[in-house]
């Protein structure tokens, strides 16, 4: 027993009672209100974002087209139907005058308002797939949708110039809007209509492809090494502020790196696929380590008690035990690192990978660009065509990276074994 | 019962130190062959500590430093020549939380045996699976589902489970520490029962901060007190009359 | 290390101190009732024989109550090493020390046996036997409420001189009924009652080898006790 005087029992229902009481729940309510204005506040950014990017780029998944009357069989294209099987038979159908056919009916049909000038470029290419695909057209008449220039797919849209907003509605129902196929299959072109994003999406997964293999392997072992293996004393302690420090070093100066390093003093050819995966993975490398070793770090002790208690060798536990548990988190702060270099642009540029590639990459050290870069290029152009592309490329870009976190969320979720 | 077999495993003026602090002080003591042995003590006498020499898992943490000589039917085991792995099998180990791996009930117990290369073939695995979880009395009620999660299991099962894994490898020693703390009465008992049962082929250390417990379960009894083997004797010796001032302050509940 | 002589649990202290007082009242009570049985002896004093009598009655009682006890505390404390085997020996001695009440108690029922009126000499012989082993009891109650190891052995040893008096006692009494035919009844009860006091210094033996037992956990062997 207590020698201090007995306490008088606290009055909880009192009047100072009441005032704290209700100062409480006013503190509660203002926290819980902030809380909401602020996720309020990010959506509304968030929402912003994405629709000022799809109004403005889902145009660009569309393409303008007029329909064409052309009489084949009147042009008297000199093509042998055999050789329309097979690789010859874009070779023949050029040989043959496709081109002038659908030109001169062009003309034809429109004469006031520009005849093959309306057309674009590639116009003709439809004509030949089509062929192509169903010889039998060339012995009749048919009608082609065939994509329009870029000043009347403008104008179409409603933004060209007066006189082009003049043809648009003289031409009138001969026009239509249908899917671009091109844009997703096509590389970078100087005409906006013809134009398409498949060339640095390719370039952008070789580029990813090289960075993963590169920085994923020697990221986690390194990784495992620094929390399993390694002693702890400066030396490792200076390693692991290194490793901190360059995940927040700027991306331009790997790409300074890039340039002096791979270009320079291995010669590797520039604008390659290769170089770039290089140059990122040195930046995704840290990222991964500091992932991997808070994943490794997570692991209890418990578990790798259990597997030496049962007589596992120390190598056994990493790979056993350790690494399947530290597998989500690890494969979680790989995608994200990935998906942080996939919207690189200033290391890359450093590194050539600017330049005009019109057709897509084959091998890794064939000149390419990614998506980010090919959006900077795009922004850059003249011609007004290129500003839905623009939005429309960023557009894509955005739902890779969604397709990446989704990824990293499933494989999360799929990995994650509970203890 | 007193078998005139040699001990299982000696100490001899052992000393372990963290750093610069010293947590065991001069132990000796022999590790009696297929009986069971209790460490009692008060918290933070290096019970525990000294368990864990036993099976050199000490040698995880970086700054522990061991002295002195512990043997296995008469090999030091802190000797050059000696495979810690190896030692591990044959010294196996049940914590004091139950830790069963994240995977299933038959992984759990076949992962020992798979990585020594203890069994022919699934069909030896299958065997020694099934034995280890009778020995553990754990097969009745898992044998229809040894493909479900062993950390689904309630505790006393996790810990049977453990046992069930520790047995597999077919050690000579268990070291236990403390492996019924996180239980209830009736787990407790059974785990009881079971060390009971495993007495005759295993030879079994336990440690335990639970006096009754010792009472009951070990024929041998050893008092550490700060670091310091205090007093090594019979159980019903140390507890109707302990030698030492110190044990009999500890055990009739004198203890500050 | 902060030890003592007190339990970290300071009930068990108060639980044990319990038992111990009782174990000293019945010592009390015993040793009153040998003294007032041999008073009444002397004096012929029928009351205070009768009220010797009923007083048994509570020495049973406090033996029930050590019995319930001392159970109580292996059941809740679970008692080691000392403190258990001071418990089962408190359980023992409050059997033997009721038992010594009941020799008391079987002396006062003699009394009226014996008329007051007759003189008898050997009667004044007996106080000083009854103040012997009284004084055994006692010293060994004492013992006990000590854990003196060593005073428990002392009064084993005083039980050999206690023996010798009481054989002394019956050769005189029996010498007596053979001068004094007429006394052969009375005598007889004296008889009786010697015995019984050489019983009560056999029993506080028994209590004082409990009592070194409790104190030191080793049994005292026949060589000690006939030795010392």
């Amino acid at each position: 027993m207590s020698d201090a005087p007995p306490r008088t029992p606290t009055d909880w229902s009192g009047e100072l009672m009441q005032r704290r009481i209700a100062r409480r729940y006013r503190a509660e309510r203002r926290f819980r209100l902030l809380g909401l204005a602020a996720i309020a506040l990010s959506a509304a950014f968030l929402i912003f974002l994405l629709g000022s990017m799809l109004t403005r780029g889902l145009g660009g998944f569309t393409e303008t087209r007029i329909a064409l009357p052309i009489d084949l069989k009147a042009a008297k294209l000199a093509v042998d139907p055999a050789h329309l099987k097979g690789r010859g038979a874009d070779l023949a159908l050029t040989g043959a005058g496709l081109e002038d056919a659908v030109d001169t009916a062009a003309n034809a049909a429109w004469p006031a308002q520009g005849g093959s000038a309306l057309l674009a470029d590639g116009a003709w290419l439809r004509v030949r797939e089509a062929v192509k695909a169903d010889p039998t057209l060339l012995n009749g008449r048919a009608t082609f949708d065939l994509p329009a220039a870029t000043a009347i797919d403008i104008a179409y849209k409603g933004k060209g110039a007066a006189e082009d907003e003049a043809t648009v509605a003289a031409l009138g129902a001969q026009l239509s809007r249908g899917f671009n196929r091109d844009f997703l299959t096509g590389a970078d072109s100087t005409d906006p209509t013809r134009v398409g994003i498949w060339g640095a999406l390719k370039g952008s997964l070789m580029t990813m492809f090289v960075t993963i293999a590169l920085a994923f392997p020697i990221g986690v072992l390194a990784a495992l090494y620094l929390e399993e293996y390694a002693p702890h004393n400066r030396w490792t302690d200076l390693i692991e502020v290194s490793i901190n420090n360059l995940a927040a070093v700027p991306s331009i100066i790997f790409g300074l790196l890039g340039l002096a390093v791979f270009l320079g003093t291995f010669g590797l050819p520039r604008s390659a696929a290769i170089v770039g995966g290089l140059t990122l993975a040195l930046m995704t490398m840290p990222v991964i380590v500091i992932a991997g070793r808070n994943a490794i770090r997570a692991v209890p002790p418990s578990i790798r008690d259990a597997a030496l208690g049962v007589g596992a060798s120390p190598v056994q536990v990493v790979f056993h035990h350790v690494l399947p548990l530290a597998l989500p988190g690890i494969l979680t702060g790989t995608i994200i690192g990935v998906a942080r270099a996939l919207g690189e642009t200033a290391p890359l540029l450093m590194i050539g990978m600017r330049a005009f590639i019109a057709a897509p990459p084959e091998k890794l050290t064939d000149p390419a660009t990614v998506l980010p870069v090919q959006v900077f290029l795009w922004s850059d152009e003249v011609n007004r065509g290129f500003v839905e592309k623009t939005s429309a490329a960023i557009v894509v870009l955005l739902v890779l990276l969604l397709a990446m976190n989704g990824l990293a969320i499933y494989l999360r979720n799929k990995f994650e074994t509970r203890w | 019962m007193r078998d005139n077999k040699p001990p299982k495993m000696t100490a001899g003026h052992v000393n372990v130190f963290y750093g610069d602090n010293q947590a065991i002080s001069d132990v000796s003591i022999d590790i009696p062959q297929d009986e069971v042995t209790a460490f009692i003590g008060p918290s933070g006498c290096g019970k525990s500590t000294f368990l864990r020499t036993l099976n050199r898992m000490n040698d995880t943490v970086a700054s522990a430093r061991v002295t002195g000589e512990i043997r296995l039917d008469g090999a030091d085991i802190y000797a050059r020549e000696m495979d810690v792995v190896q030692l591990r099998a044959r010294v196996g180990m049940v914590f004091q939380k139950p830790n069963p791996f994240p995977k299933t009930i038959y992984e759990n117990v076949a992962y020992g045996p798979r990585i020594h290369g203890l069994a022919k073939g699934r069909a030896g695995l299958d065997r020694i699976v099934e034995e280890s979880l009778v020995r553990a009395g754990l097969w009745n009620e898992v044998k229809d589902r040894l493909g479900d999660s062993g950390t689904a299991l309630s505790g006393g099962q996790q810990q049977r489970l453990c046992i069930a894994r520790a047995i597999a490898v077919d050690p000579e020693v268990i070291l236990m520490d403390e492996p019924c703390s996180a239980l209830d009465p009736v787990a407790t008992a059974r785990i009881e029962e079971l060390i009971h049962e495993l007495r005759g082929r295993y030879s079994i250390v336990i440690v335990t901060h639970n006096m009754q417990q010792a009472a009951r379960v070990s024929q041998k009894t050893a008092f550490f007190h700060l670091g310091q083997l205090i007093e090594y004797g019979d159980t019903s010796d140390i507890f109707t009359n302990p030698r030492e001032e110190r044990t009999k302050d500890y055990i009739t509940g004198r203890y500050g | 290390m902060a030890t003592g002589q007190e339990h970290t649990v300071k009930a068990f202290d108060q639980d044990i101190g319990q038992l111990r007082g009782l174990i000293g009242q019945m010592g009390g009570l015993a040793e009153q009732a040998i003294t007032d049985a041999m008073t009444a002896l002397q004096r012929g004093d029928l009351d205070l024989a009768r009220r010797v009598r009923e007083g048994d009655k509570a020495l049973d009682a406090l033996e029930v109550e050590v019995e319930r006890d001392a159970v109580r505390i292996i059941a809740l404390r679970a008692p080691m090493a000392n403190d258990l085997r001071e418990v089962v020996a408190a359980l023992k001695i409050a059997n033997v020390v009721e038992r010594i009440g009941d020799y008391a108690k079987n002396i006062a029922k003699r009394i009226p046996m014996i008329e007051a009126g007759t003189r008898i000499e050997p009667i004044s012989t007996l106080p000083a036997m009854a103040r012997m082993a009284s004084g055994m009891v006692h010293d060994v109650l004492n013992a006990f409420a000590a854990r003196d190891a060593e005073g428990a052995l002392a009064v084993c040893a005083r039980d050999d001189a206690l023996d010798d008096f009481y054989d002394s006692i019956f050769r005189t009494l029996v010498t007596y009924m053979v001068e004094n035919p007429r006394t052969i009844s009375q005598v007889a009860h004296l008889l009786f009652v010697a015995k019984n006091l050489e019983r009560i210094g056999d029993h506080a033996t028994n209590v004082a080898e409990m009592v070194y037992f409790a104190a030191t956990g080793t049994r005292l062997s026949d060589r000690e006790k006939v030795n010392n």
